[in-house]
């Protein structure tokens, strides 16, 4: 094991669909040890599944070849550790794809996938899913269950001396805490380093969100070349503190702002951010602005970890069915409202839940907390849900017929018809879970 | 005199499963214990009465002057299944923004 003081870890990805840019200019100007891509959701991993049941060499992450073509020639000049959970639903697969990536640009490569996520074969339908109450069958067929893997997987990944870890479902904070556990040699039973360790994985795991993104806000929040928005890099010391950073010269801002933003990020409970690694509590952690554009992170504090690990099933929830129509000009808002009243009265017995959307007015919070103002344009939305993808057409038909059923005006129809992948959480003795590496080489 | 939210704090919204989470930050670190008074569990759940029909949690933060609003059935089954464009329930931190609150309030 190394000796190093300081790790320096950039994240390039904070999910699947981010841009690709801000990830080639840490591995070129971060001077980093190690670069994350987190690039799974509970939502993309369901997709994944999808994707590896309609062909069993798929199913990893679809950027996985971009991504991987442009850092590769960088990570290996540069000495750069690459951990990234692009592997989603088929690790293996995904190791495979990079070592055709290398072999095709002539670099000798060393890729340790993480497998044993997926527990499928465990899964009876008997469990309870915490969202409902009811057993996980009650909700649909199961087709997918993928549990939350946490630093201890990963880091027998990092001591084969692999170039490229590549994991499916782990905890996005195990990602950052991995490496450091793996450098400074802290313990894993060691709850208050675990945690400090989380802290920053967690702080860092939304990418852009923590360099002023997802932040900006033009009138209070002013960030600046955001068109050139950098990613995020943390300089960890070995007691656990660290400075969050970016690339001299990119855009965007990292304050304390943003960094409290970060923090609190999807934290149900902040006395208690469980991951697989430990219970992190929030409630210690103390943010400092350094200078401009870096923030000290210090405290963070945890307990032991949870005895169960978080388990994500996906189940076929049927066929959702959409349909738009825009008006605009004099009463655009009122000619929309009858053509969503007639919607309403053709389809709501068969779509029950049948959401009527007006966009630009009322749609994504449909409540007395719009004002009551005039807008030029409206785009009539209609969603429903279906058990088979023809009913669920029906919506979109429904929708496009206004164009000669009226209301007046009506322009623009767009339809769309969805397969729905469900998703619900079980808590699996964490036992039952077992993780192993597979190591694929290749030598130029 | 009565303000919005918007004018003094930040916030950013998160979701897991059906449960939305909201924070709310002050600009000014000053203005964290007039937020702790004046915006309780309470009262968000009445601003939020058409879109969140569960239980409001709230935490203070007094390390980093914030405070954390963990709603319950907030959002339409959740993201996989819901109906809703904003299907993670994004945009509802600039809904808890639009709150006004009183700032002579008692």
């Amino acid at each position: 094991m190394t000796q190093k003081n300081e790790v320096r870890i950039g994240c390039g990805a904070g999910f699947s669909g981010d841009r690709l840019e801000p990830a080639v200019i840490l591995a070129e100007k971060g001077d980093l040890d190690y670069l994350v891509l987190e690039c799974l959701a509970e939502r993309t991993i369901a997709l994944a599944q999808k994707r590896k049941a309609a062909d069993p060499s798929q199913g990893y992450d679809p950027l996985l070849e971009r991504r991987i073509e442009l850092l590769l020639p960088l990570l290996k000049q540069n000495k750069i550790r690459l951990i990234t959970n692009m592997g989603a639903a088929n690790p293996v697969a995904a190791a495979d794809k990079i070592i055709g990536i290398a072999k095709r640009l002539g670099i000798s490569i060393k890729v340790a996938a993480v497998i044993g996520d997926d527990v499928l074969e465990h899964i009876s339908g008997d469990e309870i899913a915490m969202e409902t109450g009811n057993s996980i069958s009650w909700s649909g067929q199961t087709v997918s269950a993928n549990a939350y893997l946490g630093a201890e997987a990963i880091l027998p990944a990092l001591e084969t001396g692999a170039d490229i870890i590549i994991t499916g479902r782990v905890a996005d904070p195990s990602l950052f805490v991995a490496p450091l556990v793996h450098e400074f040699g802290w313990s894993l039973d060691d709850a208050d380093m675990i945690a400090k360790g989380t802290v920053i994985g967690h702080l860092m795991e939304c990418a852009g969100q923590i360099t002023g993104g997802y932040f900006a806000d033009p009138v209070k929040k002013p960030v600046e070349n955001m068109s050139t928005l950098g990613h995020p890099f943390a300089e960890v010391y070995r007691d656990g503190s660290a400075v969050i950073g970016k690339v001299d010269g990119t855009g965007g801002t990292i304050t304390l702002a943003t960094a409290k933003e970060q923090l609190l990020y999807e934290v149900t409970n902040p006395y208690q951010y469980l991951t697989p690694d430990v219970s992190a509590d929030f409630t210690t952690v103390s943010l400092k602005q350094d200078v401009k554009d870096r923030i000290k992170v210090t405290g963070g504090s945890g307990s032991k970890k949870p005895s169960t690990l978080k388990v994500s099933v996906g189940y076929k929830a049927g066929f959702t069915g959409e349909g738009e129509i825009t008006f605009a000009g004099t009463n655009a808002l009122e000619r929309a409202r009858m053509a969503g009243e007639i919607m309403h009265e053709r389809l709501n017995d068969q779509f029950p839940g049948l959401r009527v959307d007006y966009v630009g007015h009322t749609s994504v919070h449909p409540t007395s907390l719009a004002h009551d103002h005039k807008p030029y344009e409206v785009r009539l939305r209609l969603a429903g849900k279906a058990a088979t993808a023809d009913e669920a057409a029906i919506i979109g038909q429904e929708v496009e017929a206004l164009y000669t059923n009226g209301p007046a005006g009506g322009g623009g129809v767009r339809k769309y018809v969805n397969e729905v992948i469900g998703i619900v959480s079980i808590l699996m003795n964490r036992n039952t879970a077992k993780s192993s590496v597979v190591v694929k080489e290749y030598e130029y | 005199m009565s303000i919005k939210l918007y004018d003094i704090a930040h916030s950013r919204a998160g979701d897991k499963g059906n449960t939305l989470i909201l924070s709310l930050i002050p600009f000014d670190e000053k203005d964290y214990e007039l937020l702790c008074k004046l915006v309780t569990a309470d009262k968000v759940k009445e601003h939020f009465k058409e879109i969140i029909h569960g239980e409001i949690l709230r935490y203070e933060l007094p390390n980093i002057s914030a405070l954390q609003f963990v709603c319950q059935q907030a959002l339409a089954g959740g993201v996989t299944t819901s109906l809703v464009m904003d299907a993670h329930g994004k945009t509802l931190s600039y809904a808890l923004l639009e709150m006004c609150i009183e700032l002579h309030a008692g």
